[in-house]
């Protein structure tokens, strides 16, 4: 298991989150390096159809990143979302499906230690529970 | 019964003689028997056609999206349309969501009485050919060429039906008095709170034992009235959702996403179970989400024209509990 390699998305909106993974980056903050990032305008922008293609892809996990509540730049986008992902959320549970695999989190452009942080956790989360067996069934 | 098809017949016909429509969207006689057909009528059609039994199936605002433009000219007349309770959900959805105005459509709502699930008769009869069927308040009793059985209808009803809490339309323009509806509605629905109350992997096992049954024909999507995109994610091509297989992956999300879909959206009227060809249990799956937006947000999806959707808009109060982990 020590040698596991899992695969992030993290998707992130390009006025907050994205902003605090580059400022991650800059600050040569660490991070362990299993994550790729998409950016989207808006974590409004993320519809449940881009996190199930991921995991049919094959990924371990999937994070969803956006600005905090009342700073979305588009007003509300984050507040959908975070109705958006409790449907998704819900349902998959629903179904069966292990639901730690999939997290949201708020952070902002000033903070990239949060942002390493929080990925960082999630790495290790997914580490524990190892490679996804439910995707890509056949 | 009768009685309420002369009542439907006299009050679309007055509607033509009265010039308020130009068409009509009832039920006629269906080819095969237990069954009915959608029925396009216009002036010139015989009005005599229509019927009205425990076939009604279709959910009839499915058509509305699809034929009717949603920006009409002022001198066209509205569009008649007889609706049952669900079908009346439907067009309340399809109004919030801008596919139709109120005001080109004419509804002649009937209270509902429960349609009879076709399959659950069938599967009582063990092949034997239909000569005839006929129907009274209670039941319906079907001919067949060594005599003839009779079915209580309460007990064949769909599932939809078993637990419907609004039989009687919620908008109409004249109200059609049918058959007393009986049953108590209970949510959570029963036979969800049951499925959801299995373990995990028992769960996951019932979904994809059901799902990959699919064949990917998406009549269950045809049948919805709330799936009118011109072009569904399950088409479209850039970029590509899903691939053409009939893989488990790919109809597993089908399934997933058309739920999420319908999230906050589906009236549960059971038109997408009775057009499934494979017979899936897909109200099994949609009913949970109807019962947790109602639980959650207070919502029933096609009840009033004037709360939000709960995915449309939002609340400064959903905290936390939406994001942690649902159980
Ligand atoms: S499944 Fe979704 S994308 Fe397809 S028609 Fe229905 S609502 Fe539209
Ligand atoms: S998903 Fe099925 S039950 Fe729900 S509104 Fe559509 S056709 Fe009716
Ligand atoms: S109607 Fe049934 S078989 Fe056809 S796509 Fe829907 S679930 Fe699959
Ligand atoms: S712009 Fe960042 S969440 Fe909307």
């Amino acid at each position: 298991m020590d040698n596991f390699k899992p695969r992030i998305i993290i998707f992130c909106c390009n006025w907050c989150s994205y902003a605090g993974a580059d400022l991650a980056g800059v600050s040569r903050l660490q991070i362990a390096p299993h994550f790729r990032v998409i950016r989207t305008m808006c974590s409004g922008r993320i519809e449940p159809e881009f996190v199930l293609k991921a995991f049919q892809n094959g990924v371990d996990g999937v994070m969803i990143t956006g600005c905090h509540p009342g700073d979305c730049h588009y007003i509300s986008g984050n507040y959908k979302t975070i109705r958006r992902y409790y449907f998704l959320k819900l349902l998959l549970s629903e179904f069966g499906v292990n639901t730690k695999r999939l997290k949201l989190h708020f952070i902002s452009a000033g903070e990239g230690i949060e942002f390493q942080k929080r990925v960082n956790e999630f790495i290790e989360e997914i580490k524990k529970l190892g490679s996804a067996d439910y995707a890509q069934k056949e | 019964m009768r009685q309420i098809e002369y009542e439907i017949i006299n009050t679309v016909e007055k509607l033509f003689a009265d010039k308020k429509i130009d068409i009509f969207i009832g039920y006629k006689k269906g080819t095969l028997s237990l069954q009915t057909s959608p029925y396009f009528l216009s002036e010139q059609d015989d009005v005599r056609k229509l019927v009205w039994n425990s076939f009604c199936s279709n959910n009839l605002a499915v058509f509305i999206p699809r034929i009717i433009p949603n920006s009409k000219s002022k001198e066209s007349k509205p569009v008649g349309i007889l609706c049952k309770g669900c079908d009346s959900r439907s067009l309340v959805g399809l109004i919030k969501e801008k596919q139709i105005n109120r005001d080109n459509l004419f509804i002649i709502g009937i209270s509902c009485p429960g349609i009879v699930d076709r399959r659950k008769i069938l599967s009582r009869l063990d092949g034997k050919e239909i000569i005839g069927i006929d129907e009274d308040a209670d039941s319906i009793v079907v001919k067949l060429k060594d005599g003839e059985k009779r079915f209580e209808k309460e007990e064949y009803l769909c599932e939809s039906c078993l637990n419907c809490a609004h039989p009687t339309p919620s908008i109409y323009d004249v109200l059609i008095r049918g058959a007393v509806y009986s049953l108590q509605a209970i949510t959570p629905d029963p036979i969800t709170k049951d499925f959801s109350s299995k373990p995990r992997e028992e769960r996951w096992k019932i979904f994809e034992t059901e799902v990959s049954k699919c064949i990917r024909c998406y009549a269950c999507r045809d049948a919805c009235p709330n799936c009118y995109c011109k072009e569904c994610f399950a088409e479209q091509t850039k970029p590509q959702w899903l691939g053409v297989s009939k893989g488990l992956s790919e109809v597993i999300f089908y399934h997933i996403v058309r739920i999420l879909h319908q999230a906050g959206r589906c009236v549960d009227c059971g038109a997408c179970v009775r057009a499934c060809p494979m017979d899936i249990n897909l109200r099994l799956f949609t009913r949970v989400m109807v019962d947790e937006v109602k639980e959650r947000f207070g919502y029933e999806p096609g009840i009033s024209l004037k709360d939000t959707p709960p995915l449309a808009t939002f609340s400064a109060d959903d905290k936390q509990e939406f994001m942690t982990e649902p159980e």
